[in-house]
């Protein structure tokens, strides 16, 4: 053996390996990207805290070595905008499935946004409940079959990078597991930018979404994201919805600035307090 | 390493030198590990790292930098 290790390897808890996530399922990749994201923005690990909710997505919290909280169902967001409040030095990151942040934690997500509160938020969408069976979540797209929609899904499906920026989101892109290099560069991007960050990564579930649908395993959908998908930086994300087989839009969408949640709060406390507002370094709870 | 491998593929297929394939030789779970074929076209760029959700297989490349290969094989 030699003296190199896997970058990955000082991130990870390596006494709950293997993990349990299925073989062909893209969760794993995003967590290499995500590390080599913190080596590359040298960020320091200890003003570092991942938030995760429940879900496959939600065990990253479980496997790696940083301050990392495995929250309730939908609730990443609220935690983790407690956290940033209460200790405004932080780099909070909040690491989720679609189901998590978009269907049970849905109201935070958009509120969140709105406020702009300085989080970054990773959502990993492999377009199905994939912890709990297989069943019809907000980001399935029309006709996938599921185990609650056996003869395909009527509903049309959450464009989150639509939602995320309507909400007011100041960065929102999206990658695929096949775009590892730009997936990394995208979430250290997000680490130098303030205000509410989403990164959607779209990511294959082979047990239960691809076969369902027939559609391959692991290996075919990431196969199918290199063919089928193209990047378009800048494109208007109403027009980037997913489909069952066609074409995913990738890149990054939005980049812009607004005043964040926590600047907001002191221009407002500034503004009506006048002289009696003290300027802190933080604001803190007394 | 060799222990964690679930034998996705995306190492093999995503190689862009194609240095590797699956071996059949089992782990102990029963998943066939990808082994070197091509290590002299190893170009060290870890993109094999970067796609394996098992974290079972890295790529470096060597500091005396011969135009050589170091993928330390599922370890």
């Amino acid at each position: 053996m030699s003296d190199f290790t896997n970058p990955v390897e000082p991130f990870l808890r390596t006494d709950r390996m293997p993990h349990i996530w299925c073989p062909g399922c893209g969760i794993g990749t995003t967590v290499n990207c995500f590390a080599r994201a913190l080596i590359e923005s040298k960020i320091d690990l200890e003003s570092l805290a991942l938030v995760s909710g429940i879900g496959c997505t939600g065990r990253v919290a479980g496997y790696v070595k940083l301050d990392s909280f495995h929250t309730t169902h939908g609730r990443a967001i609220p935690f983790a905008t407690g956290l940033k409040l209460a200790n405004p030095k932080l780099n909070v990151v909040v690491y989720s499935g679609d189901g998590d942040l978009s269907a049970i934690g849905g109201n935070h997500l958009i509120h969140a946004a709105r406020r702009n509160i300085d989080l970054k938020v990773i959502c990993v969408n492999n377009l199905i409940y994939a912890m709990t069976g297989g069943q019809t979540a907000p980001t399935t797209p029309s006709h996938a079959i599921t185990s609650t929609s056996p003869y395909g899904s009527c509903e049309p499906a959450f464009n989150l990078p639509h939602l995320v920026e309507a909400a007011g989101a100041v960065y929102v892109a999206r990658w695929t597991t096949f775009h590892v290099r730009q997936l990394a560069r995208s979430i250290a991007e997000a680490f130098n930018k303030k205000g509410f960050s989403f990164i959607e990564v779209i990511s294959p579930c082979p047990t239960l979404f691809q076969r369902r649908n027939k559609l391959g395993d692991g290996l075919d959908t990431m196969k199918y994201y290199k063919e089928k998908s193209k990047v378009k930086h800048g494109a208007p994300t109403s027009e980037v919805g997913m489909t069952m087989t066609g074409e995913i839009i990738v890149g990054k969408f939005v980049d812009r600035d607004r005043p964040d949640y926590q600047t907001m709060a002191r221009a407002q406390l500034a503004e009506s307090l006048g002289d009696r507002f003290v300027e802190q370094a933080e604001m803190v709870c007394s | 390493m060799v222990e964690r491998c679930k034998a996705c593929g995306f190492c093999v297929e995503f190689c862009p030198t194609k240095v590797l394939a699956l071996s059949s030789a089992f782990n102990s779970k029963g998943y066939h590990p990808p082994h070197v074929v091509n290590p002299e076209k190893c170009s060290g760029c870890d993109l094999c790292g970067m796609y394996c959700p098992d974290f079972a297989i890295y790529g470096y490349k060597l500091p005396n930098a011969a135009p050589q290969k170091g993928v330390p094989d599922e370890g």
